[in-house]
């Protein structure tokens, strides 16, 4: 019995703690930078971008959101050539992130994403580029990759050797 | 021409008392979990009442095929009917009562007792195993306390020596029966827990367990009657709360009478609403076991201790 | 005062009436409430309104509910139906109804001597209670002995049966029906395993 009216007093005296309510469209939420939220395609500081169309996200998928065709310029530089995110489907696993060898697709802090039209729910490339490098600011993979795509000759990469010369008799 | 206007007036304050009750529950249900509650609509949210009266209006009101429907029709009517009718021998202040009645508490008890058939009917009608659970729940509990409920008033009827609510709160004037019949206020409020059905008696509808006990078939304004039923029923036992033990309309004299009725009407709703923020659900045995094996010798005893007071008081 | 006397009397007999040829039970007993609240009612208009509102708790509030409640647990259906229609045929009806209509004779002639029939004045609850604890005290004892032997019944009926807890359970020191079981072997779970695969 005097658990039960301990009880009661103990409620009553919630009626002066602090509400832990976030009155969210006035008031936003905090969100972490690792958040994984809206699924963006990043570019590189040169301005190009980092999809080089190798499907490991599309692989990684576990719900199969995301479709792309890769293909190639004239400098042999690979890129999609779509690149098609159903949101509707997404559930923001963040495994094509992981999977991404070029840092190109990543999850963002932001999940304001409601629409009317379910049809609107498919992000396109053009909808998912963004002018930014993302987390790993200064990155370019074409500047550490071995090829040659018009961002750098052969062998001229930072800690990269020339290519070795095979007509030379040294070593 | 007068007595129109207290029933006019008396209609419309307990129906807006009752659908305000939506918002004043759920704002302080959630205030008691440290949470805001619905504070979007209009000021403070308030306009929330009107949204829910709303939408349970344009809700269909589908009636089941296997479902007995002219009862299952009457059902959610009775229970708004009978509380309503309890209300009538109430005296929210002197000169305002619909009808002062001389047997004033009886028919209180009598129309509270009225009141199970909603339970007992809406249950069965519902054809549904969960309804016909909730329904023999409701019928037993309500049975049960019905008896507590009238005895432990009996303590307050000898000591005024009238059925009369107007003469239980003259009898008040020096000394409010809450100090003199304490054992009798408490057993007298259990008994209206659980006889309104409310948390933490709410065996017959019991969400987790029943999915809604006897109204999981209603939709639509017959299960707004039901919920509007229980309103008035919380604010019935209060304001019988009030009548029989805080002295009604008495206080001091800066405020009328009516005033002091409803601010301590509204302090025993608010402490309705505590307790089901704060207390859990018994099981249906242990309430069954305490309301016969405790609550009711308990009453006895209160009536036994306080005539053989009155009678030594008498000399 | 005369027309609700007269309103609630045909309510009254009409709601008795459908009670009878009523062929669904709850249906039936609605009546039956219809009916008290009528009689309740005729209590009323005749100046007795302690009688009326026990009519109301007691008969309607309590005892048709538990009838209901016995209905509900029945779970009578189609076959209960036919069978009450079976009933209504003249040959069961008529002889208690000749019996009835002769009542009716008697009481009408007795109405219509016009001696008895003048409206009572009020009986409040001070002379009905001095009646009961003066005059009638032996017999108030009496029912107060008949309703204490069937709570007594009921409180026996109804009590707990000793709960047998699982083999398993009746072992542990934890469990306090363990030492009321007579069947209370000191097996361990580990050997009745045993023994069950022995048996398989």
């Amino acid at each position: 019995m005097f658990s039960h009216i301990r009880t009661i007093w103990l409620t009553f005296l919630h009626l002066f703690h602090k509400k832990v309510t976030i009155e969210y469209p006035d008031e936003k939420v905090k969100l972490h930078p690792r958040w994984r939220g809206r699924i963006v395609l990043t570019k590189d500081p040169d301005g190009g971008e980092r999809c080089v169309g190798c499907y490991l996200c599309a692989a990684a998928c576990p719900v199969d959101c995301i479709a792309l065709q890769a293909t190639e310029d004239e400098n042999g530089r690979r890129y999609p050539e779509f690149f098609r995110i159903n949101f509707s489907r997404c559930i923001f696993c963040g495994f094509c992130e992981e999977a991404c060898p070029t840092y190109a697709i990543q999850l963002i802090p932001d999940f304001e994403m409601a629409e009317y039209k379910r049809q609107n729910l498919v992000f396109e490339k053009e909808d998912l580029l963004i002018n930014s490098e993302g987390k790993y600011p200064g990155y370019n993979f074409y500047k550490v990759a071995g090829m040659n795509a018009g961002v750098k000759e052969k062998g001229k990469g930072e800690e990269e050797e020339e290519p070795v010369d095979v007509f030379s008799l040294l070593p | 021409m007068q007595h129109v206007w207290i029933v006019l007036g008396v209609l419309f304050v307990l129906l807006n008392v009752a659908a305000g009750l939506i918002w004043v529950e759920r704002r302080m249900l959630a205030m008691w979990q440290d949470r805001l509650g619905p504070n979007r609509a209009g000021p403070l949210g308030l306009l929330i009442v009107l949204a829910d009266t709303l939408k349970l209006f344009f809700k269909e009101d589908w009636i089941p095929s296997f479902a007995d429907k002219k009862i299952f029709v009457i059902a959610p009517a009775i229970v708004v009917a009978s509380v309503l009718m309890s209300f009538v021998v109430i005296p929210f202040a002197p000169g305002i009562v619909v009808a002062d009645l001389n047997i004033g508490v009886l028919f209180f008890l009598a129309m509270s007792s009225l009141g199970v058939y909603s339970i007992v009917l809406g249950g069965w009608a519902s054809n549904n195993k969960y309804s016909l659970l909730g329904a023999m729940r409701g019928a037993s509990q309500m049975i049960a306390y019905e008896v507590f409920m009238g005895l432990s008033l009996m303590g307050v009827v000898m000591m005024t020596g009238s059925f009369r609510l107007t003469d239980i709160v003259e009898a008040q004037r020096s000394v409010w029966f809450c100090f003199t019949q304490p054992l009798g206020l408490i057993l007298f409020f259990i008994a209206g827990i659980a006889e309104t059905h409310r948390l933490p008696f709410d065996i017959p509808e019991s969400e987790s367990e029943l999915i809604a006990g006897f109204h999981s078939e209603y939709s639509g304004m017959k299960f707004g009657m039901f919920f509007i039923g229980e309103y008035l029923g919380v604010t019935l036992i209060s304001a019988m709360t009030v009548t029989m033990f805080f002295g009604g309309w008495m206080g001091p004299e800066f405020l009328p009478g009516w005033a002091w009725f409803f601010i301590k009407t509204f302090a025993f709703i608010l402490f309705f609403i505590l307790l089901r923020a704060s207390l859990p659900r018994p099981r249906y045995d242990q309430l069954m076991e305490s309301g016969w094996k405790v609550l009711l010798p308990l009453v006895l005893v209160n009536i036994l201790v306080t005539g053989a007071v009155l009678l030594y008081l008498k000399g | 005062m005369s027309l609700l006397f007269y309103i609630s009397s045909v309510v009254a007999i009409v709601a008795t009436l459908l009670v009878i040829t009523c062929h669904r039970p709850i249906h039936a007993l609605l009546y039956l409430v219809v009916s008290f609240l009528a009689v309740s009612m005729i209590f009323l208009s005749l100046g007795a309104p302690f009688v009326a509102v026990l009519e109301v708790i007691l008969y309607a509030g309590a005892i048709i509910v538990l009838l209901i409640f016995v209905v509900m647990m029945l779970n009578l259906g189609q076959e209960a139906a036919l069978q009450e229609k079976q009933w209504l045929q003249p040959k069961v009806w008529v002889g208690p109804s000749i019996l009835v209509a002769v009542l009716l004779l008697e009481m009408s002639i007795l109405l219509l001597r016009g001696e008895s029939a003048a409206i009572q004045p009020a009986v409040d609850m001070k002379r009905i209670s001095l009646v009961l604890f003066k005059e009638y005290v032996i017999a108030v004892e009496l029912v107060g002995f008949l309703l204490m032997a069937g709570i007594v019944g009921a409180a026996h009926i109804g009590k707990h049966k000793k709960k047998h807890p699982h083999r398993f359970l009746q072992n542990g020191k934890e469990n306090g029906h363990a030492d009321n079981n007579e069947n209370n072997k000191e097996v361990k779970p580990g050997e009745l395993l045993k023994e069950e695969m022995i048996h398989n």
